[in-house]
């Protein structure tokens, strides 16, 4: 099971180790990490593997969520489930 | 595999277009709730709701985060009162009302629909007394919602409960005058009502469902409008192209919520309802779409031929990415809901009679149309004729629920917060139909051949 963290915000030293630490001590495995520019903001996409998570997916989702308010950043983990639902057939 | 691009679209919807999933509407059967003293039934329907529904709302918000998207609201329908209320009094049914309310409190639900009455062939006990009971029933609680179906194209048209209706919405508007006569906004008169629609205010639980069961309402009036205006200057059939795929996304996600919050509840999959539901947040109107086709504002010339096509495009990308389809499935033109459906009420370019016209390519009917509080009841049982007779000779849904506003005259605006809006008072007009619709009795049902 996959799921996708995304980052939106403004840019700043240290996102990434933060976001990664996080997933580490939930057990969630990063397997890829992109970056671009969504509606003038920064944007961060990992993609990860959370066959091996640690706590409730819902939890993490709050987990995220608090670290991007500690940051001031949007940080969102989305099952993936949403994604292969509406761009596969 | 996951792509980048996908991911950031879907990213996109949900944050910048308010893509969001609008119910998880939760059915309910209360038929073995049937008991003769009237405290028992009014407890057990309580009882029922209650135990069927405990984990409608935790469930709906886990689903919420798993996924990322937002659904707004998590609510119930219930089998239609009348048939529970043949031996009640009005204090009896009432009391029902009261339970449906306080079942709806407790559970965190904002809406209970199922105040209902099916009367297209005429009235039971059961349906009199219920009708007869709607307007303090909405005046005493908060959450409960009613309908009416009046009408169906098998049945023809039930006059006499259009008269009667006129009355009832006239009483409702006077009996919550304190609030903008905001009792109006949860009562829907219907021509062909669904079975298994979850928009309220006129969800009920139908005859022919199941014991209990989840319909889906999708929403994404902003999507559709951002990929319109994305695709800049293409012809109408590309624009039905790129609608269709939109609606394809959109209804899928709603799919997805369905199929995981009816297997996580233990409860049947019903349908996902298609409707393009606006919200009077920017972004969020069915009015912009339609304008942003390239009209200079909604109700102009053309609006019609505009909502047609977006309304067949929406369906014919909905159902392929559904098993089971249903409810009321079309774009929604609720007036107050809507912000660009305010504004063009407010310039004069959107009349009630382009609604009408409009509600006979689109789904539901006359919504959330407020007109002045000293209309006459004929007129509204006239406005309720006018628009219950285009759902009966088309074979399709059709509904009014106009608020004749206490105390407010053309030109003033009520402000109702949240997802009801605000809403301009609209004119009518005002020569009489009452001699029409005293006469009463039935209009028969209409031929479905010697089509023209």
């Amino acid at each position: 099971m996959k799921a996708v963290i995304s980052v939106i915000g403004k840019d700043s030293v240290g996102i990434i180790a933060k976001v990664s630490a996080a997933c580490a001590e939930n057990g969630v495995n990063i397997l890829d990490i992109s970056q671009t520019v969504l509606q003038d903001y920064f944007t961060m996409i990992m993609i990860t593997d959370i066959s091996a998570i640690k706590v409730n997916f819902t939890d993490f989702v709050d987990i995220m969520d608090r670290l991007g308010h500690s940051c001031g950043l949007e940080i969102h983990a989305m099952h993936e489930d949403i994604f292969n639902s509406m761009h596969h057939i | 595999m996951l792509a980048i691009e996908d991911i950031l679209e879907t990213i996109s919807m949900i944050r910048e277009e308010c893509l969001d999933i609008r119910t998880i509407t939760m059915g309910i059967s209360l038929y073995d709730c049937q008991c003769e003293d009237p405290k028992r039934l009014a407890d057990r329907i309580y009882d029922k709701i209650m135990r069927c529904a405990k984990n409608l709302v935790p469930v709906g918000e886990e689903i919420e985060k798993k996924y990322g998207i937002p659904i707004v609201n998590k609510r119930i329908s219930v089998t239609p009162i009348a048939l529970m209320a043949g031996q009640l009094d009005q204090d009896g049914v009432i009391q029902l009302a009261k339970s449906l309310d306080r079942a709806a409190q407790d559970l965190g639900v904002n809406f209970i629909g199922g105040y209902s009455a099916l009367v297209q062939k005429g009235c039971t006990n059961g349906s009199r007394t219920l009708m007869e009971s709607i307007p303090e029933a909405l005046a005493c609680t908060k959450r409960v919602c009613s309908s009416v179906n009046v009408a169906s194209t098998k049945a023809g048209i039930n006059m006499n409960a259009i008269a009667l209706m006129g009355k009832i919405i006239k009483k409702t508007a006077y009996l919550t005058r304190d609030h903008g006569s905001d009792g109006c906004s949860k009562l829907v008169v219907f021509a062909n009502a669904p079975e298994d629609n979850p928009f309220m205010a006129g969800a009920f639980h139908g005859i022919g469902e199941p014991e209990t069961v989840i319909n889906v309402g999708v929403s994404g009036p902003g999507v559709v409008a951002s990929a319109i205006r994305r695709a800049g200057n293409c012809n109408m059939m590309e624009l039905a192209e790129i609608i269709k795929k939109t609606a394809f996304k959109i209804t899928r996600v709603g799919q997805l919520v369905a199929r995981e919050a009816s297997a996580r509840l233990n409860v049947p999959f019903g349908i996902v309802d298609l409707s393009l539901a606006p919200t009077p947040a920017v972004g969020d109107s069915v009015a912009h779409i339609l304008e942003s086709m390239g009209l200079e504002q909604c109700g102009c010339h053309g609006t019609t031929a505009a909502l047609a096509m977006l309304n067949d495009a929406v369906k014919k990308g909905g159902v392929m990415a559904s098993p089971q389809v249903g409810g009321l499935s079309g774009a929604f033109i609720p007036v107050s809901e809507d912000a660009g459906m305010i504004a063009a009420a407010k310039a004069g370019t959107l009349s009630i009679e382009k609604l009408e016209a409009m509600t006979a390519v689109c789904s539901v009917g006359l919504d959330m149309i407020a007109i002045p509080g000293d209309t006459d009841e004929a007129v509204i049982s006239a406005i309720i004729a006018d628009e219950i007779s285009i759902g009966v000779a088309n074979t399709k849904t059709t509904a009014v629920r106009v608020i004749p506003v206490y105390g407010c005259k053309v030109g003033d605006v009520v402000n109702y917060g949240g997802l009801f809006g605000e809403a301009p008072v609209m004119p009518v007009r005002n020569q009489s139909p009452a001699v029409f619709i005293n006469r009463g009795g039935h209009i028969p049902a209409p031929i479905h051949s010697l089509k023209n």
